[in-house]
Parts: C-alpha cells; sequence; structure tokens
C-alpha cells in the first residue's frame, strides 16, 4: 500500500498517532505521523475560507515566536495560525532580543522557560539551533526553519498542496531545482516527500549540491531538463544570494540560463505539471513570471495558505497534552 | 633514593613485553633485572610498568588530567594565549608544570602563528622549544611553509603540521558526506587532507626537513605518508582515538562533543586510520587534549568550538586497541611513548638503563565508564561519554619520584 493511502488517525487514538514532544524536524517522524499532520491540516484549509476563522482550543495558551533570524511570510503565519486558535502570540525578533548583547542561545531559551511559554516556534540561522533549545525547554517547540538543516511546516505544506491538487502523494514525480546546498526547505522536503513514497529528483549545478545526497533516496541532477522528463511537481528553490559569496555560480544570468523554469523549459514536464515555490521568489533568476503567474499550474500562492493550516494543525497537536486533550496525556 | 620494581609486567617499545623486576636510582632506571637495591621495594602484583606516557599536541596544561591518564610529559601546541612565538614566553611555559610534570613547548613556526613571518625558531629552541608548529591551522602559503621546512632544518627542530587545506574547509564544521548533508552542515571534503599532506611532504622531501603530521584522519592522507615513508622521507604522523573509534555518524543529534578538528571522517577512513594503525603508518597516538567549556560547546553545532577533552581517556581507550587487536602492547607504548619523545628530541620513552625514570604502573582490567561530568580534565566535554572501558593508572612517577 503507498505511504499516502495510509489513514492511521482513523485507527490510531490520541498520542499513538504522533508520540513527539516537538516538532524539530521531518526526520524521525513515520510517514503516518506525517500523515496525521496532513489530515489535521487539512480540515483548518475549509475552516480559514468562512468568514468565521477563530476557534478557541487555544485559549489561554501563550505562543513565542522567537525568530533569530529575518522572516516576513513565515512569522506572518505562525502568527495567524496561533491567533485563529485562539493563542495568546508573542513575537520575539532576534534584533530585539538580548541576544544582540552576547546572550547565549541556551541562555535565552531558558529566559522564555522561565517566562512559562505553552509553545515555542523557533527560527535560527545555525543548524542544530532548535534542537538545542528543545532540549532545554519544559513545553513543546516547532522548528521554523534552522540553518540549512530542516524546515518541517513547510515540508508538510507543500505535501499538503500536493495531496490536494495531485490527489496523491506517493508514485508523483517531484523535481526539486535549485541551491539545494543552503536549503532547509530542500532537505525537508526531501525527507517529507520520500517517506510518503514519491519519486523525488533534486537538480543544482555540483557548486550547489549535497554531497551523498543520493543516500537520501533522491536521484541528483545537473541538467535540469533531464530532470524535468515526465515530472508531475516542479518545486523550485530561492537562489540565496545572500549565502552564494559570487562563488558558487558565476552569474544569475547564467544560472537563469541553465536552471530557470520557463514555459520552454516546462515542456519537458508532464502538460499538467504543478509548478511551486516556497517564496519569496526572484522573477527572472530561477523562474520567469510567466510561469510563476500562470493560475493554472502555480500552486504558489496556494502554498502560503496551506501554511496557515498546516502551522495550526501543529500548534494544536503539539499543545494537546498540555491542554489535556482525552487520549493525549 | 632507590626503588625496586617487582614483579612487574614489564612492557617496553624496544624490548617487549617480559615478566620481571626494575630498578631506579635516582631520577634514572638502573636495571631492568632483579639486581639488588637499596631502598623501597615496590611489588606489582603482575600489573603493568611502562614508560610514562609523553602526550605530543596538547593544547592546555592540565595536571589533573594528565595524572589521571598517566601522562608524564606534554608537548605543548603552540596556540596559548599568548601564542608560544617568544623565547620568554616559552621559557615560562616550560617552568608551568613541575613540579610534576614534563611541558616541552612546540614553538610557533611562524610570528603569532598568521603563516607569513618566520619565527626566532633557535631563539626559542635555547629557550627550551622543542619542536615548531603551524598550530591548529595550514600554513596556506607555500613559499612560507617551504621557509619553514628549510629554516626548521638548520635548526634540528622537527616541524608539526596541521593537514588541511585551509582554502577548502574554511567556514566548514564536517566532513561532507551523508551525515554532514542530513543536518545541513558547513562540511569540507576529506580531500582537504591529501591535498595539504601531498603539497607538505613534497617540501620536505625537497628540503630534507622532518616533518610530523599532528593528525591524519583519511585513507588518502595515509596511503600518502606511507608512500613517503617507503621512499626515506622523513615524515611521521599521529592520530588521536577520536578518529579511531568515531564516525561522522557521532555528529548525529548535533553533539557538538563531536565537532572536532579535523572532523570526523567516514567509516571507509576510519578502517583506514585503523589499518595504518596495525601497519605502522601512524607514528604516534596523542590525547589531543583541548578541554572546551560549555561556554564554548554548549551552542548549536556550527557556532560551537571544535576540540575535545582527550587526556583522561587517551591510555584506556589505548588498551581497548590492544584487546581489539589491532595493536600489541609494545607497540602502543611505542605509540604513546617511544616514538613522540623522538619527535621531540626526548631520549625518553624506554625501559632502559641511564633513561629518565618516567614510569606508569596500571592495572589494564581495572573498568570505569567515561563519564563526561566526572572528568579530572578542566571540562569534560569527550565524545566517548558513558562509554565503558579498561585500564587505569595506578601509580605515575617522575624522575623516580611518585605524584
Amino acid at each position: 500500500m503507498p505511504a499516502s493511502d495510509h489513514r492511521p488517525a482513523a485507527v490510531l487514538n490520541g498520542s499513538e498517532a504522533f508520540p513527539h514532544r516537538h516538532l524539530t524536524g521531518i526526520a524521525g517522524l513515520q510517514p503516518h505521523e506525517i500523515m496525521f499532520l496532513l489530515d489535521e491540516a487539512e480540515q483548518w484549509v475549509e475552516r480559514n475560507r468562512d468568514r468565521a476563522k477563530s476557534d478557541h482550543r487555544l485559549d489561554g495558551i501563550t505562543q513565542i515566536n522567537a525568530f533569530f533570524e529575518n522572516s516576513t511570510r513565515t512569522l506572518l503565519s505562525f502568527e495567524i495560525a496561533g491567533k485563529r486558535l485562539g493563542a495568546d502570540v508573542v513575537n520575539m525578533h532576534a534584533a530585539q532580543s538580548s541576544v544582540k548583547k552576547g546572550e547565549t542561545l541556551i541562555d535565552t531559551a531558558m529566559t522564555l522557560n522561565a517566562m512559562r511559554a505553552d509553545v515555542i516556534v523557533i527560527r535560527h540561522g545555525s543548524s542544530g539551533a532548535v534542537q538545542l533549545i528543545a532540549d532545554k525547554v519544559n513545553c513543546p517547540v516547532l522548528n521554523a526553519g534552522d540553518g540549512w538543516h530542516e524546515h518541517p511546516t513547510q515540508a508538510l505544506l507543500d505535501a499538503l498542496t500536493i495531496r490536494r491538487r495531485r490527489g496523491d502523494i506517493a508514485g508523483q514525480r517531484i523535481v526539486i531545482c535549485g541551491d539545494v546546498l543552503h536549503s532547509r526547505v530542500a532537505r525537508s522536503n526531501m525527507l517529507a516527500l520520500t517517506a510518503l513514497a514519491a519519486e523525488v529528483r533534486v537538480v543544482a549545478p555540483s557548486t550547489l549540491m549535497p554531497a551523498a545526497v543520493d543516500r537520501m533516496a533522491v536521484t541528483p541532477f545537473t541538467d535540469f531538463d533531464a530532470a524535468l522528463e515526465g515530472a508531475d511537481v516542479v518545486m523550485m528553490l530561492r537562489l540565496q544570494n545572500e549565502r552564494m559569496n559570487g562563488a558558487f555560480i558565476p552569474s544569475t544570468r547564467e544560472y537563469h540560463l541553465r536552471y530557470g523554469l520557463t514555459p520552454e523549459r516546462l515542456q519537458h514536464a508532464r502538460p499538467d505539471a504543478l509548478v511551486m515555490h516556497p517564496g519569496p521568489m526572484n522573477r527572472g533568476v530561477e523562474i520567469s513570471s510567466e510561469v510563476a503567474d500562470d493560475t493554472a499550474r502555480s500552486a504558489i500562492t496556494e502554498q502560503v495558505e496551506m501554511g496557515v493550516a498546516v502551522r495550526m494543525a501543529c500548534l494544536d497537536v503539539l499543545t494537546r497534552r498540555a491542554r489535556g486533550v482525552e487520549g493525549w496525556a | 633514593m632507590s626503588l625496586r620494581f617487582t614483579d612487574a609486567r614489564l612492557v617496553c617499545p624496544e624490548s617487549g613485553e617480559r615478566n620481571g623486576d626494575l630498578v631506579v636510582a635516582g631520577d634514572e632506571i638502573a636495571a631492568t633485572t632483579s639486581a639488588e637495591a637499596e631502598g623501597e621495594t615496590i611489588d606489582l602484583g603482575g600489573a603493568i610498568l611502562a614508560p610514562g606516557i609523553v602526550d605530543l599536541g596538547a593544547f592546555a596544561i592540565d595536571k589533573a588530567a594528565f595524572a589521571f591518564g598517566g601522562i608524564v610529559r606534554v608537548g605543548l601546541m603552540p596556540d596559548q594565549s599568548p601564542v608560544l612565538d617568544d623565547p620568554g614566553i616559552v621559557q615560562r611555559a616550560a617552568m608551568m608544570g613541575k613540579p610534576d610534570l614534563w611541558i616541552h613547548p612546540i614553538a610557533a613556526a611562524t610570528q603569532a602563528l598568521a603563516g607569513r613571518d618566520l619565527s626566532e625558531m633557535a631563539t626559542m629552541q635555547q629557550a627550551g622549544a622543542r619542536a615548531v608548529s603551524t598550530g591548529r591551522t595550514w600554513i596556506e602559503d607555500s613559499g612560507v611553509m617551504r621557509k619553514v621546512l628549510g629554516y626548521a632544518r638548520d635548526c634540528g627542530l622537527t616541524v608539526i603540521a596541521h593537514a588541511e587545506d585551509g582554502r577548502l574547509t574554511r567556514g566548514a564544521v564536517a566532513t561532507e558526506g551523508e551525515t554532514a548533508t542530513r543536518l545541513g552542515l558547513s562540511a569540507a571534503p576529506a580531500l582537504a587532507e591529501p591535498l595539504a599532506i601531498a603539497r607538505d611532504i613534497a617540501l620536505t622531501e625537497e628540503t630534507g626537513a622532518r616533518l610530523h603530521f599532528r593528525q591524519v584522519t583519511t585513507a588518502a592522507g595515509f596511503e600518502l605518508v606511507r608512500q613517503a615513508k617507503r621512499r626515506g622521507v622523513a615524515v611521521t604522523c599521529g592520530v588521536t582515538p577520536a578518529h579511531l573509534f568515531l564516525s561522522d555518524i557521532a555528529m548525529s543529534d548535533f553533539r557538538t562533543f563531536a565537532h572536532l578538528s579535523p572532523p570526523l571522517r567516514s567509516e571507509e577512513d576510519r578502517q583506514a586510520a585503523l589499518a595504518a594503525l596495525a601497519d605502522g603508518t601512524i607514528d604516534v597516538l596523542s590525547s589531543g587534549h583541548d578541554p572546551r567549556g560549555p561556554e564554548a560547546k554548549r551552542l548549536p553545532f556550527a557556532d560551537s568550538a571544535p576540540g575535545a577533552a582527550g587526556a583522561d581517556t587517551l591510555l584506556a581507550l589505548g588498551l581497548g586497541l590492544v584487546r581489539d587487536e589491532h595493536l600489541t602492547l609494545d607497540r602502543l607504548f611505542a605509540l604513546l611513548a617511544r616514538n613522540p619523545a623522538e619527535v621531540l628530541g626526548l631520549d625518553t620513552g624506554l625501559l632502559r638503563p641511564g633513561q629518565p625514570a618516567d614510569l606508569i604502573v596500571i592495572d589494564p582490567d581495572r573498568p570505569w565508564r567515561i563519564d563526561a561530568d566526572r572528568m579530572a580534565a578542566q571540562a569534560g566535554n569527550t565524545p566517548f561519554d558513558g562509554l565503558p572501558v579498561q585500564g587505569r593508572v595506578l601509580k605515575r612517577f617522575k624522575g623516580g619520584v611518585e605524584h
């Protein structure tokens, strides 16, 4: 049975469906646990389209969004998700925090812990920083992106988008193209999509391809056109200019020539292939506006919508034990 | 004052292993037979009596850890604060171990370890320096490295080098591979090591210098050293237990105690290290003692400092290699005592009459568990936390005096 056909939520009760205290990454999650989170998110998609979007299950819960790295859309998405569930949401920006004064990450974690947060959402520029905090605090910790490591809610929202648009994840040929080396989005997506039995191809110039990536059950390509043959989904990554130091690619113009997704290039994929991008996009670099704005094929705005639903589901599930939800003791 | 050790299991890198007695007169070994001696007799009841360990390339003076680990002499790396690049500082460092420990300063090969200007090697040698080193880093400029090797040869000093191409390893905290990819850590190819080794061996061959690579950790690196030795190049190399026992998988869960320099390698490279140990390519087993406090280790992996405490665990892990039949006991003490002494130009490390009575008594079977919270070292950052080991130092003598 393909992993995506698995519906354990119907047969597993309470915490058995998701036994983890934190969500630090996709690594360590079983396929049925990923599916459980997607199923949970599904209900919020429709709910968020209603006029009355509010729910009160997180009333009295304090959610701290501790963002040590700049972010607009992810922070906003987590903030909206928490508020729609009734949580008291507090945002902590690194620029305003004592981190700038030399406080260590663990000291910051202990401070947040002492303030009795009920759930902490962390974004940090160093791989592993979220795990470090999760080991030190008493409440659930949600990874909103750590270094080059993982961005699990992005992978979940991408998987939800694919499942809704394609009907299934198993068996889909999914091409992930761009700066795979520096991308936490790529890592989490490789883990999630292969766990759900998709065929995943990663494409990048060899200067931006991580070593031994083939051991993560994906197939690496340097030729974008070859990788696109028969693709059901094309997932573009942002070219992270701030991490390039000018040495990974000769120029953005040349990058676009080899790895830019244009209407012509997209013809190598299936006619109904879905185009995705985690944003923000560098139009004319990794993706042309014609492709990005083609509503028949582009799911980019839908990904943003799924993001809120996925984050609502994760906040709900991770706080169930503390809230004494039946079956989650 | 004389000492007579009886019923000892004598282990000597030169004369091998045998049961017998050893006599110390003053601060020297007087005899390795059951000769008559005045003074105290110590019945070892079959325990091992071996040369005191000469730890080549420690980064901190950590007397408690050295005492626990049976280390009597320490080759101190120049990466101190201030850097060992001045005769006065070298002289002071040499005094710091007294009375219970020999500190043999390894001077900076270039001023401030900056890799640009030659240091005053001869003057520092007069002040007590026993070798010169590039420290934690690689000298990028091949012209400077050539001058370092040539000038050190003139002074009769061995150059102790760090072997990683710094341009390839810049910003990296791990070795490229599946683990680094999964963890999203900045990584450098293992090739950085053989690249550096190949250059430095070529320069050593040309200058006729003596070169010791403090740590070699890759299959390709060992092969280059192996071939150079066959050609008669005066090159030696060392390793620490971490690279013999652990592969990069130990970094999983972002365990900063496994953040080392050079970083942990693949399982294939670890197996190559064991093979190089067995075939004699590796000359020195050292602790790489580099204790780091929580302020340097309780950080995200990439932000943490590389290094681990190693003095406490060096002997027990070395005995583990003997138990696993990678080494014989006398060869272990060649790696721990005789060979590092030779790199430093010291006439010690053997159970031979006339040598300094730097000795350790070991119960090789006593079990204990490495516990990061209960180590003698200044900081308990060991990648071996929780590992059960066997072998404890019972007594330690420097110059015939127990400390």
